[in-house]
């Protein structure tokens, strides 16, 4: 099951700085709980807590909270997910209605670390209201709720089946509806993971129905032994999350190495593989490809590696000769990452992040359309981080002026709805420009930069 | 990126595991097959108990075999089949009546179906797999035989007997794990020329996790169908098939990071650091020397990631060593380089055992105020070895560099570390006449 660790996004904004309307659901969402609790209590008080309950309860309690309290971390560090969905649907079946609600409120005491009390509050009523809403919808495709005996199967799959929806997606629609209205430093890996762990969620919702059908053979022994399954996804789950945070980080840590040449472009292939990304969502590219547009922004530049030192910070004019040899940078590039196993589309991403709408870029010359959508999207970001960072030869430019440029060049270097989205995406979700270069080089003396479109590379004309 | 690539090991490694099958794989598919004729022909003789459960077991034994999953170093596992398997062997009633099938039926029904569902793989032109299913068959063979003749003498099916039901399940189980990993041990140590007990330590960590979902899901169902009936069976591939997705997910990512850290290493070879595929040749050097000392996997892939990334360091020169070979830069500048390359596995921050054995990688291995780390010394004496011999297939090369190497173990290169790399060395040419 899905909770928020929180509305904490990274760099440390808490739940202080919720907004208005952050606050306005999240009190929705509790109210609309306890409503639901003092409603079934005021029918029929009472009704779930005979002294035979009362056992099952703290049972399925321990088990949800158990789970709850060592979830697999996302890497968004924005949500967690955890199989405790299986205890609240035992719950369901056991207890019913209230008892399951019941149940998911224990999350206010998890003790998972780093949860404030709004947090708590928040998750609990998310819990209990997926929880109660399951047992309606079990009661109301005529569940019985008590213990399961022979008889009970296979009647009772279909309207544990429907519980199990039903839960799944009141789950995720709450929580999601509070992503939304928090900021998020990056939206993308959550909504990467989304399908994985609604499926991943309604494959464990089945556990709930073993567990409720084991309890009358071995009563609630049958929730230890759950456990172990539970703990193992848990562990996959977490694992995958894990090796994929490594991952990034180890591409980071690689580009950065590439950029070790010149201390002007340090952090330019992870701007550029943000702004890809932020583009790519701008448009709606679906999130695989915003995946893979990340990457390409990341290593798009890496073969400038190829291509020595003293022509790229050379101040004066190229000649032909070194013009040639910057001009082979993408496809030195593409001899690096040609054999990972990504998407072809990231590869010519990186091929041609050079061309021109125009037709005059390098190193194919391809116009218009004939560009690959992703070298177009990576153009953009490319030319505007090399604008709005330090060179040696001039201050950064402000945000203004370079998405003036931006649209100045519009239609002959860049695809003029890709300038849009990127403008249009800027708006919202704003830039984080690079502090200036800390030491300028000793023999610092480029005037101009291949990425650059303020101040092209001069080329010797030779005849 | 692709979830599910090709799985690890150096490219021609994985190639050769393929290609043709060790003796030790051939006597491990010969014993199970005999076995499955020895049951098949029996079961055929006394006639099929219980037709209707074998059916239903052995349908979702086809299917999880279908859906079997490859795991890191050219693993396979399938956990759906496996659980049915094993809860076959295990289930003590189905829908409140007792199910009496003999362990040879048991070994017939899942051999049966094993072979079913490995039909779609050979069929999509993927290799059967055949290594793999004989040793999972043995498994479920050994619990098998502990467990069914068990189930007869103790009358555990009621509530008051659930613990004692439950000790005999997991003890069998355990114990049918065990076997299983002792036999792919044994396939690998042979397969690899890994030494076996650390084969077997590796095997164990690593279907640890897999292997306790496996058997504690066997046992679940066991006990659902009890309840249930074989409705259990249908209703509880839904939480193994989550289970296996996120392990696929998982292999997949792991699969990707290498081939990226591979790819990038290259980033010296374009920049005209290093001569060409030196980065990839130096990395498997390393794994088969390290392989040859006794370390165990996570030991090698980590080894795999500083080998591959040992030059990073030489993209801060602002001018490459001519001809790439650090071997026969000064001292100064080889620690330089060591030292800007761990920086930069230092920054993400994830890789804190490479970057310690890629700082530590130009020191020599004695007269130091501490000794390097072991993967440190097997990549200073590869390095060296593949800057003197590079791509050359030449033997008389290899000599040399190898009696070169020799004369400098007082203090620079560690005499097991040159022992190991003469033995791969060799059996590198004699592999090749």
């Amino acid at each position: 099951m899905m909770t928020g660790t929180g509305h904490r996004a990274r760099g440390g904004r808490g739940a202080s700085r919720l907004s208005a309307a952050a606050w306005l659901y999240m009190a929705a969402v509790v109210a609309a709980a306890l409503a639901v609790l003092g409603q079934a209590m005021g029918a029929d008080p009472g009704l779930d807590f005979r002294v035979g309950q009362a056992w099952p309860i703290l049972v399925l309690a321990l088990l949800f909270l158990i789970c709850d309290s060592a979830p697999a971390t996302l890497a968004s560090r924005q949500s967690a997910w955890s199989p405790s969905s299986s205890a609240t649907l035992a719950a369901v079946v056991l207890i019913g209605p209230v008892g399951a609600l019941v149940v998911g409120a224990t999350s206010l005491l998890s003790v998972r670390r780093g949860l404030d009390l709004t947090q708590r509050v928040f998750n609990a009523s998310m819990y209990g209201l997926s929880a109660y809403a399951a047992g309606e919808a079990y009661l109301a495709l005529g569940g019985h709720v008590g213990h399961p005996g022979h008889g009970s199967f296979p009647g009772i799959i279909g309207p544990f089946a429907a519980a199990a929806v039903v839960h799944v997606f009141i789950n995720h629609g709450l929580l999601w509806g509070m992503l939304m209205l928090v900021p998020a430093a990056e939206p993308g890996p959550l909504h990467r993971h989304m399908p994985l762990l609604f499926l991943a969620d309604l494959g464990y919702a089945t556990l709930g129905l073993l567990i409720a059908a084991l309890w009358t053979v071995g009563g609630a022994f049958a929730a230890v032994l759950v456990l172990v399954p539970l703990f193992v996804a848990r562990w996959a789950i977490g694992q995958f999350a894990a090796q994929e945070q490594a991952y990034a980080a180890t591409m980071a840590a690689l580009c950065q190495a590439v950029e070790t040449k010149d201390c002007y472009t340090r952090g330019h292939s992870e701007r550029v593989s943000r702004g890809s990304a932020m583009i790519a969502r701008e448009v709606g590219m679906r999130s695989s490809r915003v995946e893979a547009i990340r990457y390409a922004g990341m290593l798009h530049d890496v073969g400038k590696l190829g291509v020595p030192t003293t022509i790229l910070q050379k101040s004066g004019a190229l000649t032909e000769e070194e013009f040639a040899a910057i001009q082979l940078h993408p496809m030195r590039g593409l001899a690096i990452v040609r054999e990972i196993g990504f998407l072809d589309e990231a590869l010519a991403g990186i091929m041609h992040h050079h061309e021109r709408i125009d037709g005059r870029g390098y190193p194919m010359g391809l116009a218009g359309d004939e560009i690959p959508e992703f070298a177009r999207v990576i153009a953009v970001a490319d030319a505007f981080d090399a604008m709005t960072s330090n060179r040696s030869y001039r201050g950064a430019r402000s945000i203004g002026d370079a998405v003036a440029d931006l649209r100045k060049w519009s239609g002959t270097q860049f695809d003029p709805a890709l300038v849009d989205a990127f403008v249009a995406a800027l708006r919202r979700e704003g830039w984080e420009q690079p502090r200036p270069a800390a030491v300028p080089p000793a023999d610092g003396t480029a005037a101009q930069d291949h990425d650059d479109p303020t101040a092209p590379l001069r080329v010797v004309e030779s005849w | 990126m692709r979830p599910g690539v090709a799985m690890t090991g150096a490219p021609g490694q994985a190639e050769s595991w393929r290609q043709a099958m060790d003796s030790g794989e051939l006597l491990l598919v010969a014993a199970a097959g005999m076995l499955v004729v020895a049951a098949v022909a029996q079961t055929a003789a006394v006639g099929l108990v219980q037709p209707r459960i074998a059916l239903a077991f052995g349908a979702l034994i086809a299917f999880g075999e279908v859906l079997r999953l490859s795991l890191e170093r050219g693993r396979e596992s399938a956990p759906i089949g496996s659980a049915g398997a094993l809860a076959y062997a295990v289930v003590l009633a189905v829908g409140a009546s007792p199910a009496r099938q003999p362990a040879l039926q048991v070994i017939a029904v899942v051999a049966a179906g094993m072979v079913l569902g490995a039909l779609p793989h050979l069929a999509a032109g993927r290799p059967a797999g055949l290594t793999g299913i004989a040793s999972r068959l043995i498994a479920v063979a050994v619990v098998a035989a502990l467990f069914r003749p068990l189930s007869t003498v103790l009358p555990i099916t009621r509530p008051r007997d659930w613990g004692l039901a439950l000790a005999a399940m997991a003890g069998v189980l355990v114990a049918g794990w065990c076997a299983e990993c002792l036999i792919r041990a044994l396939i690998n140590a042979d397969r690899l020329r890994a030494r076996f007990r650390v084969a077997l330590w590796d095997e164990m960590r690593v279907q640890l996790p897999l292997g306790a979902a496996v058997a504690a899901t066997a046992i679940l169902i066991a006990f659902a169908a009890d309840m249930m009936g074989l409705v259990a069976l249908g209703v509880f591939i839904a939480p193994l098939l989550v289970t296996q997705m996120a392990f696929r997910r998982y292999a997949g990512i792991r699969a990707t990071y290498l081939e990226t850290v591979r790819a990038l290493a290259r980033v010296t070879e374009v920049g005209g650091y290093v001569e060409d595929g030196h980065a990839r040749r130096v990395g498997r050097l390393a794994v088969l020397v390290g392989r040859e000392l006794g370390m165990s996997e996570p030991e090698l892939l980590e080894l795999e990631y500083a080998a591959l990334m040992h030059d990073i360091g030489q993209l801060s020169l602002r001018d490459p060593i001519p001809g790439g070979a650090t071997v026969l830069a000064s001292p100064q500048q080889q620690r330089r380089i060591a030292e800007q390359g761990a920086s930069v596995i230092d920054q993400a921050g994830v890789l804190d055992g490479v970057a310690e054995i890629v700082r530590c990688q130009s020191w020599p291995w004695r007269g130091q105020d501490r000794q390097p780390p072991v993967g440190s010394r097997i990549i200073h004496a590869a390095n060296a070895f593949d800057d003197l011999v590079g791509a050359s297939a030449d033997a008389s090369r290899t000599v040399a560099a190898l009696e070169w190497l020799r004369l400098d173990t007082a203090t620079e290169y560690d005499p097991r570390v040159v022992d190991a790399l003469a033995r791969v060395a060799g059996r590198r040419h004699r592999g090749r006449r």
